[in-house]
Parts: C-alpha cells; sequence; structure tokens
C-alpha cells in the first residue's frame, strides 16, 4: 500500500539574483515498509526533496508547486499545527551528526522523553519505560544507566543509536534518514546501517536514505532514485540500477567508484562538476558532461520514461542485451 | 625504475597530548591530601613506519586511531614525544628550523579541507608562487611565473584563473590548488591527509587520478591517509592499518585485502560497503573503541578480540615479520592459536 505519493514537486528559493529552483519535477512513492534511497551529489536536490516532505525547507524556499500525500492526507496544504502531529510523530528525522541535533545540556532521558510527551498525553514515567525500550531497540547496552547521561559521554556510534532511538519513540510509518553514517566511520556505520534495516523491516517502517554513497544505499533499499540538478534523472529497483544503469552518469558514478576498477588501473572519471542552480543547461542536463552527446541533448530536455522497476531520462539510454 | 630504498622512517615513534590544561586544573584533594593528576591522550605509542621510495604507502584506521598525527610529526609540524625520524636516513625530527628548511622543500603536505588550508585572502597565483618564493628566493618573476603556469596546466586549471580567490572556486577545484601548492616546490615525498574526503564521488575519481599522473610523472612517493578502504585497495602499493596509536598489520595491498591476518584488520575490511547484496555478514567487534587517555594494558586491541588470550592483557605484541613484505602485531598469529 502506498505510504507517501509525491507528485510534480517543486521547491524554489527566490533569492535577490532571481530565484531559484531548487528541485524541480520530482514524482516518488514510498510504500507501506518500503525502503528507498536517495542518492545525488552535494547540491542535487537530495535533502531538499526530503525536507519539502516535512515542510522544513529554509525560509525564504517554499514549496512552489506539486503535491504530497501522505497516507490520504495532503501534507502540503496542512497548516502547520496540524503538520506538527504528523512530524516528529508519524514521519521521524534522523540527521547526519548526533552532535548537532541532540541537545547537549539535557540528559538523554530528558530528551527522549519530551519528544514522547509532545506527542502523546501519558506520564512521564510511562515516556520513560517507552525510552528504554526504543533504546533496547537499538541495542544500547544499560539502557537504563544511559537515561542519566548527556551526549558527550557517548561515543560517535552511540550517540547516532539515541537518534535512531528518538525517532522510533513515536512509532512512526516513515522515517527519513539524511546521511545517517557519513560522519561515522565504517565498522559503526555497517552496525548502523544493519540496525535501520533491521529495525524496519520488524516495526513495518518506510525509509528513504538520502546518502552520496552508492555502496551504502545498495545494501539497505529496495529502490534507488537518483538526483542530478535538482531532477530525478533515473529510478527504479536497486538491482536494476546498480547491475543495469541507464543513465550515462549513474554508469559514470559507478564506474568511478574504486571497487570496480583494476587496482592499479586509472579510475574512470566523469569529467566537469555538476551545474549550479543557477546555471541550469537547457536540454538535458547532464549534456555537458556527458560523452555520448548528440545535438537533440542539447535542445530537449529527456522526461523520465520507463516502467515503476526502472526509468530514466535520457535521450540515448543505456541498453542491455539480454 | 621503483628501488625498495627506504625514504622516510620513523622508529619508536611517540606522542602524547597533555589534555589536563592548567596546574590548577591538575590539582585536587584526595584523602585530605593535594594530589597532581596529569591527562595525557596518548595519540601515538611506538610507531614503526617505512615508507619505500616510489610507493604508496596508505595509512587506514579510524577517527582517533591517530593517522593524521602520524602525518603530521613526519612532517614536522608535530614535535615527537619521543622517537626517530629519518628522511634518506638522515635524522630530522632534532633539527633546527633553519636546517630542516632542505627537507621542508622534499616534503610537502595536502590537507582535507581545502577551504581551510588555502589563504582566502590570497589569489591562485599568489598561494601558488609563496612556496617558491620562500625556497628558493633567487628565482626571477619570468621564472615563476612559466612555473606556475606549468604547474596549473599539469593539474588540470586553466592558468588563467590565477587572478581568482579561493571561494570563487569549486570544491573540486581547490583541492586541484591544494595539490599544485604542493607540486610547486618539486616535492619527493608528499604527506595526503584525506585528499577526496570532503569532495562529491564523481570529483573523487578527478583526484585520484591526478594524483596517480603526479606521483607517474614526478616520480613521488605518497603517504595517502585515509579512512575509505576502498580507496586504498586501489591507490595503495602497501597499507598500515592503525589501532589506537599502534600499528596492528602493514602488507602488500594485495595481500591484505585477499587475506588480512590481524582480527582488527579483518573486521575493517568486512565492514565496507559494496554494491549489491551483502555476501557475508560483517565481523562484529565488541565493546566499543577505548579512549587514548586510558589506553588498554597489552594489546591494545585486546578487550574488542575475539581471540584474546590472558598474554593479551598483559604483553603488547611486537610487528613481527611474517614475510618479507608483510608483518603483523598479534600473539595469536605468533602463537598460532587461530
Amino acid at each position: 500500500m502506498t505510504l507517501l505519493n509525491i507528485e510534480n514537486l517543486e521547491v524554489t528559493f527566490p533569492l535577490r539574483s532571481g530565484s531559484v529552483t531548487a528541485i524541480r519535477d520530482v514524482s516518488f512513492t514510498v510504500d507501506q515498509g518500503e525502503r528507498i534511497g536517495i542518492v545525488g551529489e552535494s547540491g542535487a536536490g537530495k535533502s531538499v526533496s526530503a525536507f519539502a516532505i516535512l515542510n522544513l525547507i529554509s525560509k525564504p524556499g517554499y514549496i512552489s508547486g506539486g503535491r504530497i500525500e501522505f497516507d490520504g492526507t495532503l501534507l502540503s496544504e496542512l497548516d502547520e499545527s496540524t503538520m506538527q502531529q504528523i512530524r516528529g510523530n508519524r514521519i521521524s528525522m534522523i540527521f547526519q551528526d548526533p552532535m548537532m541535533t541532540l541537545n547537549p545540556v539535557l540528559s538523554i532521558g530528558t530528551q527522549m522523553e519530551e519528544s514522547i510527551l509532545a506527542h502523546r498525553k501519558i506520564s512521564r514515567a510511562e515516556a520513560r519505560n517507552i525510552a528504554v525500550d526504543k533504546l533496547r531497540a537499538v541495542q544500547i547496552p544499560s539502557a537504563q544507566k544511559r537515561l542519566k547521561q548527556y551526549p558527550h559521554e557517548l561515543s560517535g556510534g552511540m550517540r547516532q543509536r539515541v537518534v535512531i532511538a528518538i525517532a522510533l519513540l513515536t512509532d512512526p510509518q516513515l522515517i527519513i534518514a539524511d546521511e545517517p553514517t557519513t560522519a561515522l566511520d565504517v565498522t559503526i556505520q555497517a552496525e548502523i546501517l544493519e540496525l535501520l534495516q533491521n529495525l524496519c523491516n520488524e516495526f513495518n517502517v518506510g525509509l528513504i536514505l538520502i546518502t552520496h554513497d552508492l555502496g551504502v544505499v545498495s545494501q539497505v533499499t529496495q529502490k534507488i532514485i537518483v538526483m542530478y540538478a535538482g531532477a530525478i534523472i533515473e529510478q527504479g529497483d536497486t538491482e536494476n540500477i546498480v547491475t543495469r544503469p541507464k543513465h550515462h552518469y549513474t554508469r559514470g558514478l559507478l564506474k568511478a567508484l574504486p571497487e570496480n576498477t583494476t587496482p592499479g588501473e586509472k579510475l574512470n572519471q566523469i569529467n566537469g562538476v555538476m551545474p549550479t542552480l543557477q546555471d541550469i543547461p537547457h536540454g538535458c542536463l547532464f549534456h555537458n558532461r556527458c560523452d555520448m552527446v548528440k545535438d537533440v541533448c542539447r535542445k530537449v530536455q529527456p522526461n523520465l520514461q520507463g516502467i515503476a522497476s526502472h526509468s530514466v531520462a535520457c535521450h540515448f539510454p543505456i541498453s542491455y542485451e539480454e | 625504475m621503483r628501488n625498495e630504498m627506504t625514504l622516510v622512517r620513523t622508529q619508536k615513534l611517540f606522542k602524547y597530548f597533555n589534555v589536563s590544561g592548567g596546574l590548577l586544573d591538575q590539582l585536587s584533594v584526595q584523602n585530605g591530601r593535594l594530589k597532581r593528576q596529569v591527562d595525557l591522550v596518548k595519540a601515538l605509542n611506538g610507531i614503526d613506519l617505512s615508507v619505500h621510495s616510489g610507493e604508496v604507502l596508505c595509512l587506514v584506521g579510524e577517527s582517533g586511531c591517530g593517522k593524521t598525527t602520524v602525518g603530521r610529526t613526519i612532517m614536522g609540524l608535530l614535535p615527537p614525544s619521543s622517537g626517530e625520524i629519518s628522511y634518506r636516513g638522515e635524522r630530522i625530527d632534532h633539527l633546527s628550523r633553519s636546517r630542516l628548511l632542505p627537507y621542508r622543500q622534499k616534503m610537502q603536505m595536502i590537507f582535507q579541507n581545502s577551504y581551510a588550508s588555502l589563504n582566502p585572502r590570497k589569489t591562485v597565483s599568489a598561494t601558488l608562487l609563496e612556496p617558491v618564493r620562500f625556497h628558493n628566493p633567487r628565482h626571477s618573476t619570468a621564472e615563476l611565473k612559466e612555473k606556475v603556469k606549468e604547474v596549473m596546466e599539469s593539474v588540470g586549471i586553466d592558468p588563467k584563473w590565477g587572478a581568482r580567490y579561493s571561494h570563487e572556486i569549486s570544491g573540486g577545484q581547490r583541492q586541484r590548488i591544494s595539490i599544485a601548492r604542493a607540486l610547486m616546490v618539486d616535492p619527493e615525498f608528499i604527506v595526503a591527509d584525506e585528499p577526496i574526503s570532503a569532495l562529491d564521488v564523481s570529483i573523487q575519481a578527478q583526484i585520484l587520478n591526478l594524483l596517480g599522473d603526479a606521483r607517474e610523472q614526478r616520480g613521488l612517493t605518497y603517504l595517502f591517509i585515509t579512512h575509505d578502504l576502498s580507496v586504498v585497495e586501489h591507490f595503495g602499493t602497501r597499507v598500515a592499518v592503525m589501532y589506537l596509536g599502534r600499528i596492528c598489520e602493514v602488507g602488500k595491498t594485495s595481500e591484505i585485502f585477499g587475506a588480512p591476518r590481524h582480527p582488527y584488520t579483518q573486521a575493517l575490511l568486512s565492514a565496507i560497503p559494496k554494491l549489491g547484496k551483502q555476501k557475508s555478514p560483517h565481523i562484529r567487534m565488541r565493546g566499543e573503541v577505548p579512549t587514548a587517555i586510558d589506553l588498554p594494558s597489552g594489546c591494545v586491541f585486546h578487550n574488542r578480540c575475539a581471540h584474546a588470550k590472558e598474554i593479551c592483557k598483559t604483553d603488547v605484541p611486537e610487528l613481527k615479520n611474517e614475510s618479507s613484505e608483510a608483518q603483523v602485531a598479534c600473539h595469536g598469529i605468533e602463537h598460532s592459536w587461530f
């Protein structure tokens, strides 16, 4: 069943030098309990897309088009107080740096109790029990004792576990995780990813995982959305995207990974840089970096075409012999 | 053309940082007596490392294990607490600033964050000119301009950009300029501290290729500090794995990635996210990394190691030769428990 349905989402930031469209025509769905990944370089619009769902676009930015439907409710039409009943309650968010998300002057217990009490009318003792439960669910040892500790007393991995526990407090239907493991070491990253995946399975929670790391998404998610310069250029089942990418950018990204090159040989690089939002090129967004560029790519912008399990925005998509 | 000559070598390198503050912070009253306690972060605990001429030695480990401290100590940016650093067989750790200068020209460093390491008030060409002017004051202006042009072209930057400031330039291009600055004085040895970690995926490959080209063309030797293991597998000729200020395993890249020996290396390599489905579950380590303030006794890894025995809690394992190329510091491997 579809949990989240985003159609033609557009976010605009009015600037003194003229307004900038951060994301254009972004559409995707998340089913109940489904894990999807959004990948792209910095500035591609991954985080803006996710923040738009919760109406957290920083001013003066605003949602200038499209609709966001969550479990039958149109989020884009809600007023702020109704939105607050959904944000942090039915949709939770996990950010990159746990040191920034946790309040340094409040104990873990206080922070957790407050997040529950903001959404539910229960006693503090009951809230504390839920908090201990969730700390156990994210495999924090001696959960009871941790409630009295402050964020600085915990290691980076433990802090991120606490943040995940907070996200789970209100039994959300959807978790949006924005680069949740980027600030962590690989051994801890592996543990946190496994944990996130297991929790989503166990509690049937949908997950939107935003990351720049293709290795990370391919392990955790069932679907991948590739964004470039504010638009979706390819989306589909993880298996399809990783093994049979159709867009030249996606293939370039995969080929540029050291693990896909013989050690010692030169890496396949994509030349140039992603265009800034101020000068989005005419035609295909990727044409000035693409090896296969033809005249039509410079003139006509390709639309996302294909089926749900794999679609691509390219005039000359890569084809694979079956 | 590669010979196995040792270019840079550290012996029994220790580096402690005093984090106990001023004298008044160190004093406390215990049982009615005044006591002074000094807290030391034991960042490096006896590092023996040799960098061979022409190789890329990758130094890997998790944050806080002391990789960066090794790089900075070798470069003379931090004085070692004890131990020796030598360059082409000459000891350099106790030299005065002026006697160190010729070595400084041969040894250059590239940092992770090009925002912080480039002076925002200098144009690109002023940034590039500074090290050459400093080391070779006799060069004529015309010679210098030619040199700047040549180096800028070699790192793939249009020489016209010389008049720009670093904030006008994207991250990848700024990192190219950091590399150009290091190349300006014709170094032999470069310490690259996480040079691609702050960059986007599509740019990382560009910069890695550039570093590889520069090495081929100029016969450079790299000490490449990184936490990104997939890059190491591609780029390094040898790998040194660090844990809590000690080297636990050194060896050829292909051998370490093919058959890691030390339990920590095994756990670290099993955690690399690979494309597609996970083949084998990663090895979970017990507990957490201890702090470098109270270091575990014996083997620093013993409280997280699945194979630990009594001896690991008391005796520090030495780096022992496994073969001519590979060295491992582990009691279990030395006495063949596993």
